[in-house]
């Protein structure tokens, strides 16, 4: 059972009580504690089920590389799952629940799971579930998924806010222990810009639970002096619960920092995500200890050596009164020592090693502690938690020579150094043989931009596993990163001198794989390497039998360390175990790759202010807050808001569309074309950049006219159109779809940057300069001239020409085009007057009956026309002359994008489908996007399609329903009946028609 | 917003800005003395460094890109400044159009502007990385902005109008709150 005790914990205030819940149950800690030291201190040791067994899981660990104690925290909109109970600062009124298990904790009907075992191995799934067909989805999965689901999502919207910080740092320092700390004193007394993060709430590492002494004193008195320094540099930023958790190119860092996750609702925000962009990266991140593989080494009480000491120490918490050490190395012993100190039972330090007799060894031995050496653990009894310990000799099979009553097992397998941010970007790796541990590699380190060392690795993370070679290297790392900026010592003077460390004298470990080292096949079976995802040691040896060689494949068929906890236990081991399996030394068979996030990031952390109102940004147009007035309802068109209707008091959608199509047909309609992308090009190549980029010939277009136009890309897809217009010798404006602003703009600068960088053409983006709106209808040119000013007479400004003038006092400029079929004007007028203009409009137009109409108006009265849409009638792989456009391709001229690629076969394939139009016979309309069957079916057994519909509207001026389409031989095909097989076995025929269902001589816009 | 936070930063739209894009090459004969010659009674040419902005008189000249200006006016003068530029630059290949309408404007005042951008966008604009006379073209949130210093604590911004409300309520939002203080160091 563990405790607390009566005295010691340097991190708690025994006079600052704190209640907690945990799965319902109140519960008391301190301040100080973390939830996990204050569930052991209640005697709650059991705190999860295994992913797969559902086995009783306890604490394991002290900190982030925890795989047990998840659990989902707060409630409502704050709740947030996956919690490691290690890493949460208790607080007043904690709500902690645990999570996979089904029904309850304690009683756990997956647990059944654990009897049958060994139906259950490694790649189960792969070979479980294949058959019958369909089984897996309707029956097995559901299954798997309540039985194993991890913590569940949150239900309610999360009342808190999260944020985003961009910084730039010369030095971005990670991990605050006394290795970090001597990085950040040596960089921050030349002036550099460091940042210094920490991922818990303290500073210091490892060092003060060690009772590491620098120049004498408690290594906590150097972290405050050092602390003291930094703060007081100007250049020095500092911060703690920020766990950095992906390193990428350019010195690109992110750290998620938990800001307010211990006060929650005091208004700041939940999380920050911090964005650094550091020209040098320093890793001292510290190392893990691994855990050993022996029977029953996932008994909730069995714990990480340092694990033990760190509660001890820091909260004043035992995992229990009588503990069994088990070790292959000297430094567990120091866990031996610390609970002996407490006052608490320490019956046998377990050591796989055939001698011990290091100096640790020798005051364990002074302190009355026995040491078994050559000795290891056959197993470990209890279920629900540990009752005792069965000895074995390390050398043999497991033969039992003697049982040791215990509450708690304190192991370590040595350890490795945290490598993962190192490696992100790229760093390699060394197997140092002496510590069985990866260390990075200083010849093969991520290089940043410049092709120079990008991260310098420092203490315990670089290898160092001594406390005075660890705090020596924090200088060495700062003094190589500082250089590699060119801002080095010189700056700062000389070398400020390192704190003196007593020498440690420490024997060498004994890597253990496999305890005892020739436990048989029913013991491996035993043996857990991955706690949370239940992998043991038969499983990794079952995937060497199997064949799995590459250690990548054997993760993912283990599912070894892929985990929430991404094996940071179990990597080490694992792929030890592996190579054992495939009889060949560790480095060769190399470890996984580790990529970013070290550790988990919120979902609100990545979207920070991203959320709500600001989700994504709206673009309104200067007529926006009138069309809101005026009831329109929203179609969201890339990030603008346009209006689809004005539907009126009781008015349906479909009848407002309706009414706004007649109108404009009838009388005069009016809509906000602002939207639609203005370039301006311009320079003495203009028209021959033009005649490049569009595939009709616009250099010949006469100042004061108006083409509509065709854009390609290089492989001849039609990519946007829309009406060019010559404002003089040297100008042209180019109109393009709403869609297609940037990207054409973009695409022009592009050729000429890359390509035609000698033509002189300059382009800029005016689409936002000008508001645009169309009068559209056969009272258009009665309105304008009641509004006074140039004169816009059929005479004066004929179809497809332009003039500057002034209407109702607004100087503007009149394009007489029509997307509608109806006499029609486009009026641009500076945005900042659109909204004027627009009222004025309306007021004036109101004797004319007019009505401003949405795009679905718009879209409905040129599918009458049978103008094509980019996006409805394209779609990446239609070309001009599909659609009936090859009188917009120019014969004239050498060459434009797309030309030669419309000369390919596929190309001028005659069976190529054709735009045409679409009517039923029975006057309905056309599913969009329908199918036109034909005979036969194609070799996939899937019924042959001879054609599509692209676009299909009900017609308010034919009464019916029209659609456009392509289709195989289309416009050859006039009269013929197509079939389009709709939902519910229904089909719907349609006859083939010309795509102009309305003025087919164009009578109408040319008056 | 709470008092402590107005008196950190301060937000509003505007002034209302007269805005010339010009392009031509920078070696174009003349180009420095026309365009500090537009801005009225500078001596010499106001040909802003890649990254920076020259002020005066009311007006300035931004560096867009290598091949683009921005001149920044009062509105009222913005026409005859057109005029103006494209008679001098007459003869010489460029592109002149006014853009006044094509912007929002912002003013952020007081001392919570560095971090406001530091929430929304990835500038450097730390004392160190961004000081007066320059010039940032960036992005806050998920649009395009420009911003540079017009007095001391105070800080100019421009985006699209179309984004104009998204970028109020993204400003207001970046205002509010008290931010990690990493600005506020002395020295830093």
């Amino acid at each position: 059972m563990s405790l607390r005790l009566s005295s010691g914990g340097r991190l708690i205030e025994r006079d600052r009580p704190l209640d907690f819940t945990f799965n319902g149950r109140r519960l008391r800690g301190l301040a100080g504690d973390s939830l996990a030291s204050a569930l052991l201190a209640n005697g709650q040791m059991l705190v999860g089920r295994s992913f797969k067994y559902h086995r009783p899981r306890g604490v394991v660990a002290s900190g982030v590389e925890e795989p047990n104690a998840l659990v989902g925290l707060g409630r409502g909109g704050r709740f947030e799952p996956n919690r490691r109970a290690t890493t949460v600062e208790l607080f007043d009124g904690l709500e902690a629940v645990s999570q996979n298990h089904w029904p309850g904790l304690g009683f756990d009907l997956g647990a059944l799971n654990d009897l049958a075992a060994r139906f259950l191995p490694a790649g189960f799934y792969y070979k479980t579930f294949m058959a019958p067909r369909g089984a897996w989805e309707k029956l097995f999965e559901p299954l798997i998924r309540r039985a194993a689901g991890l913590g569940r999502a949150p239900e309610e919207p999360d009342p808190d806010g999260y944020e985003h910080f961009h910084v730039h740092v010369d030095v971005l320092v990670i991990g605050g222990g006394i290795s970090g700390l001597q990085a950040a004193l040596t960089a921050g007394r030349t002036g550099a810009r460091v940042m210094l993060v920490e991922q818990g709430p303290h500073w210091g590492g490892r060092a003060p639970v060690e009772g590491v002494r620098l120049d004498g004193r408690p290594a906590a008195e150097w972290v405050d002096a050092a602390l003291g320094e930094l703060e007081r540099m100007g250049n020095v930023h500092l911060r703690r619960r920020a766990m950095a958790v992906g390193v990428y190119d350019h010195g690109y860092a992110l750290l998620h920092e938990r800001v307010a996750a211990h006060t929650p609702g005091d208004g700041r925000p939940r999380h920050r995500l911090w964005k650094v962009r550091a020209r040098r990266i320093i890793t001292a991140t510290g190392a893990l200890e691994r855990p050993l593989a022996f029977v029953g080494n996932d008994v909730p009480g069995v714990m990480l050596a340092s694990a033990v000491r760190d509660y001890v120490v820091n909260w004043a918490v035992a995992p229990g009164r009588r503990t069994v050490v088990v070790t292959n190395n000297d430094d567990a012993y120091r866990s031996a020592l610390v609970l002996r100190e407490a006052g608490l039972e320490v019956p046998a330090i377990v050591d796989a090693r055939p001698q011990a007799d290091g100096p640790l060894v020798q005051r364990a031995r002074e302190m009355g502690i026995r040491v078994v050496s050559g000795s290891a653990i056959a197993g470990v009894k209890g279920r629900r938690r540990v009752r005792g310990v069965r000895l074995c000799a390390h050398e043999g099979e497991g033969a039992v020579l003697e049982e040791i009553a215990c509450d708690a097992v304190a192991m370590s397998g040595g350890w490795s150094p945290v490598v993962h941010l190192w490696s992100h970007c790229g760093g390699k790796l060394l197997w140092e043989e002496g510590q069985a541990h990866f260390r990075p590699d200083p010849q093969r380190p991520p290089t940043g931009a410049d092709g120079a060392p990008l991260v310098f690795a420092a203490g315990n993370a670089n290898g160092r596993m001594e406390t005075a070679a660890a705090l020596a290297d924090g200088q060495v790392a700062a003094e190589a990163a500082l250089k590699a900026l060119g801002t080095g010592r010189e700056r700062g003077g000389a070398r400020a001198p390192l704190p003196a460390v007593a020498p440690e004298e420490v024997a060498p470990m004994l890597p253990v794989w496999l305890m005892p080292r020739k436990a048989g096949a029913k013991a491996r079976m035993k043996m857990w390497l991955d706690f949370q995802n239940d992998v043991k040691v038969s499983d990794v040896e079952l995937a060497a039998r199997e064949g799995y060689e590459s250690v990548e494949h054997t993760k993912r068929y283990t599912t070894l360390g892929m985990a929430t906890d991404q094996g940071k236990l179990s990597n080490i081991n694992g792929l030890a175990v592996l190579s054992e399996a495939l009889g060949q030394p560790v480095p060769q068979t190399g470890t996984t790759t580790f990529r970013p996030p070290w550790a988990p990031v919120s979902f609100g952390a990545i979207a920070g202010e991203a959320r709500g109102d600001l989700f994504q940004p709206v673009r309104e147009t200067p007529i926006h807050r009138w069309h809101e007035t005026h009831g329109a309802h929203w179609e969201p068109v890339g990030q603008w808001r346009r209006p689809y209707a004005y539907p009126r008091d009781g008015e349906s959608l479909h009848d407002a569309v309706i009414r706004e199509v007649r109108n404009a047909r009838q009388a005069v309609g009016l809509l906000d074309a602002s939207t639609l992308g203005k370039i301006l090009v311009r320079g003495p190549d203009a028209g021959r950049f033009l005649d490049m980029i569009y595939t009709n010939m616009m250099s010949t277009l006469k100042p004061g006219r108006c083409r509509y136009g065709l854009i390609c890309n290089e492989n001849g897809f039609l990519i946007d159109d829309g009406v060019v217009v010559r404002l003089d010798k040297e100008t042209f404006l180019c109109h393009t779809t709403t869609g297609g602003a940037e990207r054409i703009h973009e695409h022009m600068e592009r050729w000429l940057q890359t390509e035609w960088w000698d033509w002189r053409v300059f382009t800029a983006d005016l689409t936002e300069q000008y508001a645009q709106i169309a009068v559209v209808g056969p009272k258009a040119r009665a309105l304008l001239e009641r509004l006074g000013g140039m004169d816009v007479s059929r005479e004066s400004l004929p179809f497809m020409e332009w003039r500057a003038g002034e209407l109702a006092g607004f100087a503007v400029r009149v394009f007489r085009i029509s997307f509608s079929g109806e006499l029609s004007y486009e009026i641009a007028v500076p945005a900042g007057q659109g909204l004027a203009l627009w009222e004025r409009l309306v007021e004036e137009g109101a004797a004319f009956g007019i009505m401003p109409y949405g795009t679905e108006a718009l879209h409905v009265m040129r599918a009458e026309k049978g103008f094509i849409m980019i996006g409805d009638e394209t779609d990446g792989t239609v070309i001009p002359q599909d659609l009936g456009l090859g009188w917009a391709i120019s014969k004239k001229k050498a060459d434009y994008l797309g030309k030669r690629a419309h000369q390919r076969p596929h190309m001028t394939d005659p069976n190529r489908w054709k735009l045409v139009g679409l009517e039923t016979l029975d006057g309905s309309v056309l599913p969009d996007g329908a199918y036109a069957a034909a005979e036969g079916v194609n070799e996939n057994g899937q019924r042959k399609v001879q054609g599509r519909v692209t676009s299909s509207y009900f017609s308010p001026t034919l009464g019916r329903g029209i659609a456009l389409g392509l289709v195989e031989h289309g416009p050859e095909r006039m009269g013929e009946v197509l079939a389009f097989p709709a939902t519910g076995g229904r089909i719907i025929r349609a006859r083939i028609v010309s795509p102009v269902f309305y003025d087919k001589d164009g009578e109408k816009q040319n008056v | 917003m709470s008092e402590r936070e107005a008196a950190r930063l301060r937000l509003r739209r505007g002034p209302g800005l007269g805005m010339i894009a010009l392009r031509c090459a920078p070696h174009v004969p003349g180009l420095g003395e026309a365009l500090g010659g537009a801005l009225g009674g500078m001596r010499g040419a106001a040909l802003p460094e890649r990254g920076r902005i020259v002020s005066a008189n009311g007006g300035a000249v931004a560096w867009m890109s290598p091949d683009e200006w921005l001149l920044l006016c009062p509105r009222e003068r913005t026409a005859g400044l057109l005029e103006r530029l494209s008679r001098e630059l007459a003869g010489e290949h460029h592109l002149l159009a006014d853009v006044s309408d094509a912007r929002a404007v912002f003013t952020l005042s007081g001392p919570g502007w560095r971090e406001a951008l530091a929430r929304l966008g990835p500038a450097d604009v730390s004392p160190a990385g961004f000081g007066a006379g320059m010039f940032r073209r960036s992005r806050l949130g998920q649009v395009a902005a420009a911003f540079w210093i017009s007095g001391p604590d105070e800080l100019r911004l421009f985006c699209r109008s179309s984004v104009a409300g998204y970028m109020e309520a993204l400003l207001e939002g970046a205002a509010r709150g008290e931010g990690p203080g990493i600005f506020d160091a002395p020295g830093a």
